[in-house]
């Protein structure tokens, strides 16, 4: 027998991290470590600290311990450079038994010293895994000889898997990052400037947010966690204000910043029209400058008016659909349930991986009355409220897209692996395309739970909405280089020539 | 003469050709009905791996966790452990718990064969699932030594002897697809045998859309025949990189006097023949028909495709029993296979080639250890004209702009990976065609004339 949503029960210690709005007295209980069985959809320490300096491009990052860690997060991400390439190398010192018996130090130096030369790193970071904090080695004193012999900052990450949760990689890393804040002299650039924080570039998203500051006059001096360059963090203490996203990945820096330099930070979002605007005028706001403001409105006013006629088509198809989402962090959350608002979408099922208390008073004062709240969740809850609230997209990343498939139901990827700006305001026109060619897909009215949940009766497919016509873009190869010389070949024992 | 690389490799292991041994083990253990992985380590170890699975075959694929914090790696993770399994009976009702240990919990020596027998005493009178334990640390041996070793301690902790079925084949496939098992169990089907497949992944794995929920997927090797596997007239042990006491064929010709045999990866028409021949020989059958016409028009094909691929060059990597398969195919239809390597470390990969390749006067590089950025070091000098690998060699095409087959796990950049079939002559006949097309596209693509016949 198969479990309707009824018998698939919430597990005794996990049912305060479940609470239906409205249902009682709000009340969620959150960062608490995962439930040992209960198929967390969060990874570890190890995890947290990789996402966060991942995207500082020109810095070496070498995983330390067995070759799992690294091999699971080579090139996963969607974080796009502008110029090098390096951190989308998979570096492991490959630990073997031998190295657990006898210590790693050796080997974790020898690596380093061999990358550092091959490659030329401005910076290397390297994180501890599981087995390293085991084994006694001692990394600290590692990196220390190994600054001292490159002449190369080398960062250890205690981002050891056990100890404690993503949360913890993410201040780990926050703390790797501030190795380097500061230890530039070079003179601080004129007029207003700002530090991008806890935007990852993916598909460019940072490259679009930073031309918006700039259009309003405003120096960007670094993109700490999307194109990151060591060197713009090493001057990154010049900023007269830090302006973070994903709060919860790098707030940390941004306290540590706080503290040592005095630098002021702001919480924004630029997912969906209402945040990205208000991402600007908070900063406009902030350096109380009439001129930026003017600027700001009018690109408001710009971005919106060239967005809104297509968008509104999108609104059309999609009103009345109920969306579930579930994030890493809850600050995205809040964002997609209004930009699910904008789209006409009601939010059903919403959750995060990692949110803090005061997180989830928010996301609860957003959500309307009956939506679940769901903190640290898995497959089996997931798919339980799914089928509750007859759901009819998921938003999350590639882990939960197979509960939503297999349901029938349509899924928009919104982690970092995704390939496309959903960012911004023209990130608000991709992500509608997203949802609407996933929720309106004629697909949906052949899968059985879609049948069985509608009496057999498919909802009338909305009109077609064509997405404007993309540029034709010529297929571009290029012939081989020419082989340097004609090699006989031997093959069933006959001499033949190519 | 077989040629190892002479250039020593780097300490740092650059893009990794392999995984890590426990996923190895969660992929086998869902390949049995009902059957729950379980990871005993940090909660990281299974979400990476989920997402990894996930990824290439598009299907759920849950893996719970002990999930230690450092209070378990400090004094050990038995209360995790036993919380983890009691809360995945709940969740999950499985029949089987498959529980792969990790770098983590082997280093800090936890005794997992004690805490299971301890958390059966602290549950009397219930009916818990079967316990299977896999010793699968992760500083040993890659995810192919993981997977071989999920599926000896599922054997021999389940399997049980009894009075002989001449019938009765177990086939213990290796890491092949949904396809692939679906397809080697028809072949046994055909013989009037009955197959055991096990791990069997091809429903879970690639399953149908659902009406309800299903906590646990359906399909897989059922347990009752797990239990009948030491019963079997004869096992066909595919895959010859492990060590030959390592795998379950090994347990049930041992323990249960099973005939055993050990051929590679039935992939070409030589080392399918090979497959056919050991169930003509087990069954006292012929061939059936079809499989004949089938072993026909392949061959036909490979008459028909000959130029467009004699004397092309090839890369081929991946796990060490799909190279040697591989590279046993290529070299009988004239691809000359010039670089071979693998990120698993048997020290048996260039012997394995040189038996499926028995055609070929020159024997191509061969390394084992490797890494993606060895090799394409090593790449740059064999002046290839086509690469056959998994979807982690994208980077070493584009780099060397060469067309590359897409073969084995993990495929992320492509789709349809659970349906790509490899073995048996049909198999066989998909992948020749892929090939051929491959280089027949290179060719056009490459052309001033853009001819329209080929």
């Amino acid at each position: 027998m198969n479990p309707t949503p009824d018998d698939i029960q919430i597990l005794e210690a996990r049912k305060a991290q479940v609470h239906t709005k409205g249902a009682a007295p709000f009340q969620l209980a959150c960062e608490k470590h995962s439930v040992a069985g209960a198929v967390s959809q969060r990874a570890c320490v190890f995890c947290g600290s990789r996402v966060v300096l991942y995207p500082i491009t020109d810095a070496l990052h070498l995983v330390h311990g067995p070759v799992g860690c690294a091999a699971y997060t080579w090139d996963i991400r969607g974080s796009q450079s502008s110029g090098p390439q390096l951190h989308r190398m998979s570096f492991s010192t490959d630990l073997r038994e031998k190295d657990v018996i006898y210590g790693g130090e050796k080997k974790c130096e020898a690596a380093l010293m061999e990358l550092i030369q091959r490659y030329q790193p401005k910076a290397a970071f390297v994180y501890a895994t599981c087995i390293v904090g085991l084994i006694g080695d001692d990394l600290e004193a590692v990196c220390r000889r190994v600054t001292e012999r490159t002449g190369i900052d080398v960062i250890p990450v205690h981002s050891e898997g056990f100890a404690g949760s993503k949360k913890d990689g993410y201040s780990a890393a926050c703390r790797a990052i501030d190795h380097l804040v500061g230890t530039s002299d070079a003179p601080p650039p004129p007029g207003p400037s700002i530090n991008i924080l806890g935007d990852f570039n993916i598909a460019g998203e940072t490259w679009l947010i930073r031309e918006y500051y700039e259009r309003m006059g405003l120096n960007v001096i670094a993109t700490i966690t999307g194109d990151g360059r060591v060197d713009d963090i090493r001057r990154s203490h010049q900023a007269q204000l830090n302006v973070v996203q994903c709060s919860g990945s790098i707030k940390g820096l941004a306290q540590i910043m706080k503290k040592d330099y005095d630098i002021p930070f702001m919480h924004v979002s630029y997912f969906g029209l209402e945040d990205m605007s208000k991402a600007l005028y908070d900063v406009a706001e902030h350096f109380n400058d009439p001129a930026m403001m003017v600027k700001a409105q009018a690109l408001v006013r710009d971005e919106i008016s060239a967005v809104m006629p297509e968008l509104r088509k999108y609104r059309e198809a999609l009103q009345g659909k109920k969306a579930a989402v579930y994030t890493g962090g809850a600050f995205k959350a809040f964002s997609l349930v209004r930009s699910l608002r904008t789209l006409g979408v009601k939010t059903v099922i919403a959750g995060s991986q990692t949110g803090n208390p005061q997180d989830y008073l928010k996301l609860e004062s957003l959500c309307d009355e009956g939506t679940v709240l769901l903190d640290d969740t898995n497959p089996l809850e997931l798919a339980k409220f799914i089928d509750q609230t007859g759901a009819d997209l998921l938003i999350g990343g590639v882990k939960e897209r197979p509960i939503a498939y297999k349901l029938g139901v349509a899924f928009c990827d919104h982690n970092h692996e995704r390939k496309d700006c959903l960012a911004g305001y023209v990130g608000m026109l991709n992500f509608a395309r997203e949802v609407y060619s996933s929720v309106c897909s004629p697909v949906w009215s052949l899968t059985p739970r879609q049948r069985r949940t509608r009496d057999g009766q498919t909802a009338p497919l909305p009109k077609p909405i064509p997405a404007p016509p993309k540029p034709y873009l010529r297929r571009v190869r290029t012939a081989p280089k020419p082989k340097s010389n004609l090699t006989p070949l031997t093959l069933g024992g006959l001499e033949v020539t190519a | 003469m077989i040629t190892k690389a002479s250039n020593p490799n780097f300490v740092a292991t650059r893009n990794a050709c392999k995984m890590c041994t426990p996923l190895g083990a969660c992929l086998a253990f869902a390949g049995i009905e009902k059957c729950l992985p379980f990871l005993h380590g940090s909660q990281g170890c299974s979400t990476y791996i989920r997402r990894y699975l996930i990824s290439h075959f598009r299907e759920p694929m849950d893996i719970a966790s002990s999930n230690f914090g450092e209070q378990a790696a400090i004094f050990g993770g038995q209360a995790n452990l036993s919380q983890g399994l009691s809360n995945v009976i709940q969740g999950y009702n499985p029949k089987v718990i498959g529980l792969a240990t990790t770098c983590l919990s082997e280093t800090i020596g936890d005794d997992v064969p004690m805490f299971l027998h301890e958390f059966a005493a602290e549950h009397p009178g219930e009916a818990l699932p079967v316990m299977i334990h896999a010793s699968t640390p992760s500083y040993t041996g890659s995810h192919a030594d993981g997977y071989v070793e999920a599926i000896r301690a599922t054997v021999a902790t389940i399997a049980e002897g009894g009075e002989r079925d001449v019938k009765l084949v177990d086939v213990l496939p290796g890491i092949v697809s949904p396809a692939d098992l679906r397809h080697l169990r028809e072949i046994v089907k055909a013989f009037g045998l009955e197959p055991i497949v096990l791990p069997d992944y091809s429903d879970r794995l690639d399953g149908p859309s659902w009406a309800e929920y299903r906590r646990i997927p359906e399909g897989g090797t059922p347990l009752e025949d797990i239990r009948r596997m030491g019963t079997a007239a004869a096992a066909l042990d595919l895959g010859t990189a492990a060590k030959d006491n390592a795998t379950a064929g090994a347990v049930l010709a041992k323990k249960f006097g099973v005939t055993r045999h050990r051929i590679g990866l039935p992939i070409g028409v030589r080392a399918s023949d090979a497959l056919f021949e050991a169930l003509e020989s087990i069954s006292g059958q012929p061939t059936p028909e079809a499989f004949v016409a089938e072993r026909g028009r392949l061959v036909d094909s490979y008459v028909d495709a000959h130029k467009y691929v004699f004397g092309k060059r090839a890369i081929v990597y991946g796990d060490e029993d799909m190279v040697a398969a591989m590279s046993g195919f290529l070299a009988e239809i004239g691809v000359m296979p010039v670089l071979c390597a693998s990120g698993g470390k048997s020290g048996t990969l260039a012997d394995a080639i040189a038996s499926a390749a028995p055609g070929l006067a020159e024997m191509p590089e061969v390394i084992e250890g490797v890494d993606f950025e060895d090799l394409t070091e090593a790449a740059e000098s064999v002046s290839a004209d086509l690469i056959v690998g998994h979807s982690k060699g994208y980077k070493l095409a584009r780099e060397l702009d060469l067309p590359l087959v897409r073969v084995g796990l993990p495929i992320h950049d492509r789709f349809g990976a659970a349906r790509m079939l490899h073995v048996g002559y049909e198999g066989t006949q998909q992948l020749f065609d892929r090939i051929v097309n491959t280089l027949l596209e290179s060719k056009q693509d490459l052309s001033e004339m853009g001819y329209t016949y080929l």
